[in-house]
């Protein structure tokens, strides 16, 4: 039975450019305090456009009211549980917004004097030190951009250390349950991909890292607790294989929310490691951004670090550039100062304990949805789980519903969907994590739904195959969409129709 | 809920971690702080920054006004709080509004595709650049040295370790703009791009036409890097550009000490299929309805792993539906006109200075300090609450006496007129004042 949700009435609302008309206009600019000048003369005629062709033309009500109903296409935080695998889609909390939009932050531009730029350089270091107190490292920079971009700034690190000792080395191991911008990191900083087959326990093989670390190996680049929830019991045993043959480890931060407060990286021989402030501290996804991807580092990479650096003296923040051994920048101007106010607003309000007991709860709330799902779904990993879960559609399958469709069959019970088909190591997986924020009332209808759909699988797959039923837009054509790109609106399309 | 797991504690949770990975002792932070406690921390490292200034900088980060319309819809929960739009049926709000910015970045720039964005302007340059080399199979890049310094140094970093060459080449020193005998000089057979900004880092538009034919001469492409959007309402679009990579700060984004911004890439047609980032594309749901859903994500790392044209992951979705509002709020006519206004103020403020370049200019130039160090004048200026230009010695020694100055729709005209004021030589400054 769905208990989460009914149906109710949804706007319709056409593209702005179907919406526009000619001379309407919806913004105000103030009187021009100077003489106006003629473009053509000031620019030359050749540099100058003429009108920017079907670009929109409505009102502030047609703006307000076009974004307000597209809003309510999306499902959201707000709105419910967001089970999202790897993703850690925690509540983002509201007073981050207020701070991250004071006007003394909000409106700081990197090129101002340092002298009137303490309050974010404070707000930077305050954030890099509760980062290395979480970690357990030694450095860290700010400066990356997001995840992803954290891997690529590690990587080059141990390149170039690899490099200062005399050999950069040629190849990155990665388990074969890793996420897809691990190998795409390593191919980006020039490094050939090798995969490290998980062992029965979907964990690091010893034995088989122990075979492949040679003296072409850099790194190992492993995520802990890893894509199917299980902390990596012998990471200091791999680590010391690594340093034996002069390798190191790279850790992706992805899953940090297990961790924190419990156990940290630092202590169990990580050399480098990003964090994702989107996920373990709580800055919104924003539907697919901004993030924030800092690189924490041991002693041993604190000199490759990208400019520039915080640096404190005669009681005054300033920025070092010098730095002759850098990998170099990044990214323009310090990293994501917005996303970095809202992350350490995050810290400040929970404290070291609060830290953890959000771990707590994340790793509790994860086990008590793996005990009420066990009786109807295959948990093809029986270890221990940390902060989720990841079940397989093995049973499922055999009626003919695959994963995919049991989270469109979710979305009808009102729910996001778990990650789906990943880590590639479970087939048809299943991939849950529910985070620290939600409720248990809130889990008993998320579990009640997963169960009910067990059992609708069993009584009506055919239902189940055509999931959603309930939604205004029902299963999207991917495959034409791919096949015939349309990335863009032009007027010659002929007329789609717009849900009516 | 520790009845239902069999648990006694939840301690028991972390049984099966080895000792010596746990953590002994409570984590040295501050307790938590309440929702007050944590506004009145902030607001006072704001204090501490500059509040009340106006500010004359530009240099890639542009103070513009953030119509109202813009964190009205982007603290709309749905926005803010929703995941990437992998799951097309709920998710069709952001799916839309995505679908709109690559729209709308086209009609802008001239070219026929927009991705879905970048972290920032400075990363989508190398990220351009490796889709020049993947799509010409050469591997060198010319880079103008007038092109943004930061976003130079973040191309050298990620370039460094690809076999692929970044060299410089040459302005005018009258006239500020592309220097394009070097540059045919250059030019070889290995160049896979040529990259140029405009208006460059100096303000200075460029002829991209002219810089198009030499680079497709010799089949390298061109990319054209833009750190000022507005001047997109005004200028010709780069509609020659292979390749357009660029930074939306100005269309609505705070300048928040660097970011989060929004970088965007749009090319042509024919280089789909090499072109990094997210892409939302038009279909249709199973009951005919039109849709919207990501698409070629062959491309990308979750699906390519290591042959991926990035590792970029995530996009910067929230930034760019700022600059979707942005460019919707003011629309055709008043992107334009907004434009104008932001031409018209650096012109004022240059009629009264000494310009360093001939080049034209949009709504920022060099001028020079009339034998007074730009410092000086800089902490003269910060006395009357103003932050002065960006003194531009540090990245071009040959131009140690020139200070870049921006004026936008928010600068108003008697702060420009002390600044004007502060670079004039000591004994004229009495008849200024009169």
């Amino acid at each position: 039975m769905i208990k989460k949700v009914r149906s109710h009435i949804t706007q319709n609302e056409s593209l702005l450019f179907e919406k526009s008309s000619p001379g309407k206009t919806g913004y105000q600019l103030p009187a021009l305090d100077v003489p106006a000048v003629d473009s053509q003369a000031a620019l030359g005629a050749h540099n100058v456009r003429n009108e920017i062709e079907h670009f929109p033309e409505v009102s502030e009500v047609e703006v307000i009211r076009h974004f307000t109903r597209l809003s309510t296409w999306n499902y959201a935080i707000d709105l419910g549980l967001y089970p999202l695998g790897s993703c850690t889609m925690k509540y983002n909390p509201r007073v981050n917004e207020l701070v991250a939009r004071l006007e003394g932050l909000a409106w700081a531009h990197p090129y101002q004097p340092e002298s009137l730029s303490q309050g974010s350089m404070e707000i930077m270091a305050r954030l890099e030190s509760a980062l290395l107190e979480i970690t357990g490292m030694d450095a860290i920079t700010l400066q990356p951009a997001a995840g992803a971009h954290g891997e690529l700034t590690g990587i080059l690190l141990v390149r170039a250390l690899l490099e200062k000792r005399g050999n950069p080395r040629k190849k990155i191991l990665i388990p074969d349950s890793a996420h897809g911008t691990n190998p795409a990191t390593a191919a980006i900083a020039g490094y050939a991909v090798e995969n490290l087959r998980s062992n029965a326990r979907g964990t690091v093989d010893l034995a088989e890292l122990e075979r492949m670390v040679d003296k072409d190996v850099a790194a190992l680049m492993v995520t802990n607790p890893n894509t199917i929830g299980v902390f990596e019991e012998k990471i200091t045993r791999a680590a010391e294989i690594l340093h034996k043959k002069g390798a190191l480890l790279y850790m992706d931060g992805a899953n940090m929310n297990a961790l924190v407060g419990v156990a940290r990286p630092g202590d169990f021989g990580v050399d480098v490691m990003h964090l994702n402030l989107h996920k373990t501290f709580s800055t919104p996804h924003g539907g697919g951004g901004p993030g924030g991807g800092p690189v924490a580092v041991k002693k041993i990479l604190e000199p490759f670090l990208p400019v520039p650096r915080l640096k404190r003296t005669r009681n005054k923040w300033t920025f070092d550039y010098k730095r002759p051994r850098s990998i170099g920048r990044v990214r323009a101007f310090y990293g994501n100062f917005g996303v970095i106010v809202r992350a350490l607003a995050y810290i400040l309000a929970h404290g070291g304990d609060g830290l953890r007991n959000a771990t707590v709860d994340a790793v509790m709330n994860a086990n008590y949805l793996r005990k009420k799902l066990e009786p109807y779904y295959d948990l093809p990993y029986t270890a221990p789980n940390m902060h989720e879960v990841v079940f397989s559609d093995d049973r499922q399958a055999k009626l003919g519903v695959r994963t995919g469709d049991i989270a469109k069959r979710l979305i009808d019970y009102g729910f996001h969907p778990y990650t789906v088909s990943f880590p590639l190591i479970v087939h048809g997986a299943l991939m849950i994590e529910p985070t620290e924020t939600e409720s248990k009332d809130e889990l008993d209808l998320f579990a009640d739904a997963m169960i009910s759909i067990a059992q609708e699988v069993e009584t009506d797959p055919e239902m189940v195959r055509k999931a959603p039923h309930n939604t205004r837009t029902s299963r999207v054509d991917e495959v034409t969409a791919a096949r015939r790109p349309v990335l863009r609106w032009t007027p010659e399309q002929p007329r789609t129709k717009t849900a009516d | 809920m520790l009845d239902a797991c069999g648990l006694e504690s939840a301690e028991a949770l972390f049984r099966h971690l080895p000792g010596e990975v746990r953590i002994k002792r409570p984590l040295a932070l501050d307790p938590g702080i309440s929702e007050y406690d944590i506004v009145d921390y902030f607001r006072a490292r704001a204090a501490e920054n500059a509040t009340g200034y106006a500010s004359f900088l530009g240099a890639g980060v542009y103070a513009h006004y953030r119509p109202v319309m813009v964190d009205t819809v982007v603290l709309r929960g749905e926005f803010l709080t929703s995941y990437t739009p992998y799951q097309a049926e709920i998710s069709q709000g952001t799916l839309t509004t995505i679908f709109e910015f690559q729209t709308m970045i086209c009609q802008l720039t001239g070219m026929d595709v927009a991705n879905a964005s970048m972290y920032d302007g400075s990363t989508a340059v190398p990220e351009a650049a490796m889709m020049a080399v993947r799509v010409t199979g050469r591997d060198r890049v010319l880079v103008a040295r007038t092109v943004h310094p930061e976003y130079r140094e973040v191309l050298r970093t990620y370039a460094l370790h690809q076999g692929m060459p970044v060299d410089d080449f040459e302005y005018q020193s009258d006239s500020g703009s592309l220097d394009l005998e070097d540059l045919d000089r250059k030019l070889d057979d290995h160049t896979a791009a040529v990259i140029v900004q405009t208006p460059n880092f100096f303000g200075v538009v460029e002829n991209i036409r002219s810089v198009a034919e030499i680079a497709h001469r010799r089949g390298a492409l061109l990319i054209v890097i833009f750190t000022e959007a507005v001047a997109l309402g005004l200028l010709a679009p780069p509609a020659d550009a292979d390749i357009v990579a660029g930074e939306l700060q100005s269309f609505a984004i705070s300048p928040s000490y660097g970011g989060p911004y929004a970088g965007v890439i749009a090319t042509k047609e024919k280089f789909i299929r090499q072109m990094p980032g997210r892409l939302v594309g038009e279909t249709r749901d199973s009951r005919g309805n039109r849709a919207f859903c990501l698409t070629l994500a062959t491309r990308e790392q979750h699906i390519r792993r290591e042959k991926a044209t990035s590792n970029i992951c995530t996009n910067q979705a929230l930034i760019a539906l700022m600059a979707t509002v942005f460019m919707s709020v003011y629309g055709k006519q008043g992107l334009r006109e907004l434009a104008e206004q932001n031409l018209a103020k650096a012109h004022y403020l240059s009629g009264k200075l000494k310009p360093r370049f001939t080049g034209p200019f949009f709504n920022e130039f060099a001028a020079v300090t009339n034998g007074r160090s730009p410092n000086d004048i800089n902490q003269a200026l910060l006395k009357k609450k103003i932050v002065g230009g960006l003194p531009l010695a540090g990245w071009y020694p040959e131009l140690e006496n020139s200070v870049l100055l921006c004026a936008t729709e928010m600068t108003r005209r008697e702060r420009m007129d002390e600044v004007a004021q502060a670079f004039s030589p000591v004994r004229e400054q009495e008849q200024v004042q009169v």
